[in-house]
């Protein structure tokens, strides 16, 4: 049982490539698995399983036991434990839950009020120290409307006006109390690299960095200090005790103390840039201090496909939605998955909101329309970006001891007109409703 | 040498307009063709299985199971492929270079979106390339009475007169709620409040009454011979707001809450004008039935919400809720983004209540062209209409349809298989 929510330090080889996993710390672990232990047994019988780890099964069954699947395949090899309550899935999909790779769900409610926004920190661009799960509010509207439509799982990132805009929680949307939802904090760290972090409004506001040589520079000399910081540190702790009372401990510095994780590889650094050029630059940043690294916000990269390619690693494409250049088709966006995907890169899609974060199934549908093959688009939102969390282990598929996380629809879950029946989250059935669906039953006539 | 200099000119002249004759005729104004063995999605009849449309000089000539064309149309084989009338955005501010808002004053009905308009901008393209043959470029909601609307169709590569669309009854932008708010309160001006909101509104409706009565007493005493009538000075704002009581403008008012939609249409019935439909109208789902009776349409948002307080009751259910209480719903986009796929905003409305796949096609064609003022012209596949059609890869209904071609007035303007941009009339921009 404790294993099932044991998300700490895993290491996860995945298609030959070595990523880092992401050390998830800080669990509150008695409050979590109340979701779990509540959690009465289901059969999900007759539907067909999109199982995404080892294809289609038919009139299948799936088993929720003790918050995990405990069965995959035939519906007549399926053996209802005690107590099991059971779902007809005929004409329906079964699928895992879905994952957004990037939202801002819980930092922000109303987008033009400013009380109820805590996405991101703008006073300085070097923020690392910035802890998302300081701000998360779990009881937030938006995430039982972003959960009625089978997302179950999502990255909450800062936005991402600075370079170093703070770091990461994953969460499952679904619990109790605040730490119930946050399944890793700090599990990663976003570098943006896009030009958006340029304090460059007007020549009499403008500040440092007003250019993308600024924010190279500002980024460099923070990992330089950082690593200065690690040394100084080392070299006290090496220290005799005798040493220690005739010197004076270094001072702790939270902005560089936030840096040394990622430092030393023990995490991810999410690295955005959206153009050709932005990629080099940051690519070339995160290899000179040896950082892990995935891409993110690859948008208008069309020219450096092939070297991307050659990083093996994955990369969080998108918004496709967003616009294309003048000079680019109107497709060039729409295409880059697939385009991507023909060269043996793995990717996941985000939707980069709160509010919108519900339509992130539609967005790896779309690409579709632009040759990113069907199951590889529906990988983009479960078993990638798992691997790319480092929760692959329990989650991202259909598979015997992964975690519950299971949704029922009535159609193909990439396609908009599809409704979702079912919501399992650590085999818990999630209430249908929210806020929309209780003003809709107020004023329906 | 007067002379020669005249001749000159006309020499020049004739010179030019060889030039911009040429020009035009590089993009036709009209073309034939026939699309056949399609899923035709006509709107107004339903479905028709391997059925066949035939335009001629830019109109649907016939469509159906049987139709066939003289030879030397171009034949369209659109085999297991679905055809609809091009789709309608009701509410765009695209190609305008931002110029969206006059909002150094809030009452400004003088100002005319066609000259802002941009016709050679590139979302134009990417708007067709979506399957958006038309569009109500509106001005935007910082006044509480905004500018004059135009109406194009986005035959990008041709000239701006050629992208404005014919006939077409003259739109006007009125708007409620935060936006003025913001803008105006900003600034420490009126209007700061909604009781600010409407007492603009209010005000600049009675002086257009009272500037009606100052020409009609004027005009009375011409009538009479009255010699020494003196005419009162013309006022743009003023004959605009003018046109508004005459009910010659189609009032198009953003608004997002309940109760100001009944403001509004109180206000209307105060002042005797129509409200041809509210925008945004995030919250119609609670008044659907008295937007209904009296006759005002909306064009809506499928599913954004929470962007601000006056979206935070947005619900995905509104456009069906307000239809099914007979209020005539468009999905709009009010988006560079949205506008390319507005498709897949109008299958949202199939999930979220119910819609049929007539329900939700007539959301993005007949009903916005209804509120545009132009669903005798274009909306929907029937003859005499104009031939703005869509070949979609796959059941537009869905996330999975992209346009393979479109045509405007029977004129392919774009065919996603063609290199470059796409656009078979546009070989010198690619």
């Amino acid at each position: 049982m404790k294993q099932t929510l044991d998300l700490r330090l895993q290491t996860l080889v995945a298609a030959g490539l070595l990523l880092v996993g992401t050390p998830m710390v800080g669990q509150k672990k008695a409050a979590a698995p109340a979701n779990a232990s509540e959690a009465q047994a289901t059969v999900i019988r007759g539907g067909k399983c999109l199982t995404v780890s080892h294809g289609t099964i038919d009139n299948c069954a799936v088993v929720l036991e003790s918050g995990k699947i405990s069965y995959v395949g035939a519906a007549g090899g399926a053996k209802a434990p005690a107590g099991a309550k059971t779902i007809d899935a005929t004409n329906m999909t079964v699928y895992p839950g879905l994952i957004d790779s990037e939202t801002h769900l819980g930092l922000t409610d109303i987008s033009a009020d400013q009380s109820t926004r805590d996405e991101v920190e703008t006073s300085d661009e070097i923020m690392p120290h910035m802890h998302v799960y300081e701000a998360f509010h779990a009881e937030t509207a938006l995430i039982p409307v972003t959960r009625f439509n089978g997302i179950t799982n999502a990255i909450v990132a800062p936005t991402d006006k600075d370079t170093l805009p703070g770091q990461d929680i994953f969460i499952q949307l679904d619990g109790r109390e605040q730490p119930d939802y946050i399944l890793g904090r700090d599990v990663a760290m976003p570098m943006n690299f896009t030009g958006d972090q340029r304090r460059n409004e007007s020549f009499e506001r403008a500040k440092y960095p007003q250019t993308r040589m600024g924010m190279a520079a500002q980024l460099r000399q923070a990992f330089l200090d950082a690593q200065d910081y690690m040394k100084k540190q080392d070299d006290w702790a090496k220290k005799s005790d005798a040493d220690k009372a005739k010197g004076s401990e270094p001072k702790r510095d939270l902005r560089l103390e936030a840096l040394v994780p990622y430092l030393q590889g023990k995490k991810p650094v999410v690295l955005a840039a959206e153009s050709g050029s932005d990629v080099e630059t940051a690519v070339a940043l995160a290899q000179e201090f040896k950082l892990h690294f995935v891409l993110n916000r690859v948008t208008h990269a069309q020219k450096v496909l092939d070297r991307i390619a050659e990083l093996k690693v994955p990369v969080i494409v998108g918004p496709i939605y967003e616009m294309p250049k003048e000079d680019e088709r109107y497709d060039a966006v729409y295409s880059l998955p697939a385009q991507l995907a023909k060269r043996g890169v793995r990717v996941a899609f985000a939707s980069y909101d709160a509010h919108q974060s519900r339509n992130l199934p539609y967005a790896a549908g779309y690409a579709t329309a632009f040759g990113l093959p069907h199951d590889e688009a529906l990988r983009a939102i479960t078993l990638t970006p798992a691997e790319i969390w480092g929760v692959a282990d329990r989650l991202g598929s259909l598979d015997v001891g992964k975690m519950a996380n299971v949704v029922v629809a009535n159609g193909d879950p990439l396609d908009v007109k599809t409704d979702v029946k079912h919501v399992f989250i650590q085999g818990r059935e999630i209430p249908m409703v929210n806020r929309q669906t209780q003003l809709r039953d107020q004023y329906w006539k | 040498m007067k002379k020669h200099f005249t001749r000159l000119a006309v020499v020049l002249f004739v010179a030019m307009s060889a030039v911009a004759v040429f020009a035009q005729r590089a993009i036709p104004a009209k073309g034939d063709v026939l699309i056949k063995n399609a899923t035709l999605l006509t709107i107004t009849h339903g479905r028709v299985e391997h059925g066949s449309v035939y335009v001629k000089d830019g109109k649907i000539a016939a469509f159906g199971a049987n139709v066939s064309a003289p030879s030397g149309v171009t034949v369209i084989d659109a085999q297991g492929k679905y055809v609809s009338p091009g789709i309608i955005d009701s509410h765009s501010h695209m190609a305008l270079d931002n110029d969206i808002n006059e909002a150094t004053s809030p009452v400004v009905p003088h100002m005319m979106m066609r000259d802002a308009f941009v016709y050679d901008d590139r979302q134009i393209y990417r708007a067709l390339a979506g399957g958006v043959t038309a569009a109500l470029l509106l001005h935007g909601s910082a006044d509480m009475i905004g500018g004059q609307a135009v109406v194009i169709k986005t035959k990008y590569g041709m000239d701006k007169d050629q992208m404005i669309f014919p006939g077409a009854p003259q739109s006007i932008k009125f708007a409620s709620g935060e936006n003025p708010k913001r803008v105006f309160g900003g600034k420490g001006q009126l209007p700061s409040t909604r009781m600010g909101n409407f007492a603009v509104q209010r005000q600049a409706l009675l002086d257009a009454q009272q500037y009606m009565k100052d020409w009609d007493d004027y005009n009375a005493k011409v009538n009479r011979g009255d010699k020494d009538a003196k005419a009162p000075k013309r006022d743009l704002k003023l004959d605009a707001l003018a046109d508004v009581l005459r009910g010659k403008m189609f009032v198009q008012i953003h608004c997002y809450r309940a109760d100001e939609m009944l403001t509004e249409m109180a206000m209307a019935k105060e002042f005797g004008y129509k409200v041809r439909a509210f925008h945004h109208a995030l919250e119609a789902y609670k008044v659907a039935d008295q937007i209904a009776a009296n006759g005002v349409g909306i064009a809506t948002f499928a599913d954004w919400w929470g962007y601000k307080y006056e979206a935070w009751d947005a619900i995905p259910w509104n456009a069906v809720m307000a239809m099914r209480q007979g209020v005539r719903v468009a999905i709009k986009s009010d988006s560079d983004d949205f506008v390319r796929r507005l498709n897949q905003e109008a299958a949202k409305t199939m999930r979220y209540g119910g819609a049929t796949e007539d329900e939700a096609m007539k959301m993005i064609t007949i009903n916005p062209a209804w509120i545009v003022g132009i669903d005798d012209k274009v909306g929907s596949i029937d003859v005499g209409k104009d031939g703005d059609l869509v070949l979609w890869s796959d059941y537009p209904l869905s996330s999975f349809a992209v346009p393979d071609k479109v045509w405007i007035d029977g004129v392919m303007f774009f065919d996603r298989m063609q290199p470059g941009l796409g656009m078979p009339q546009m070989k010198e921009a690619q």
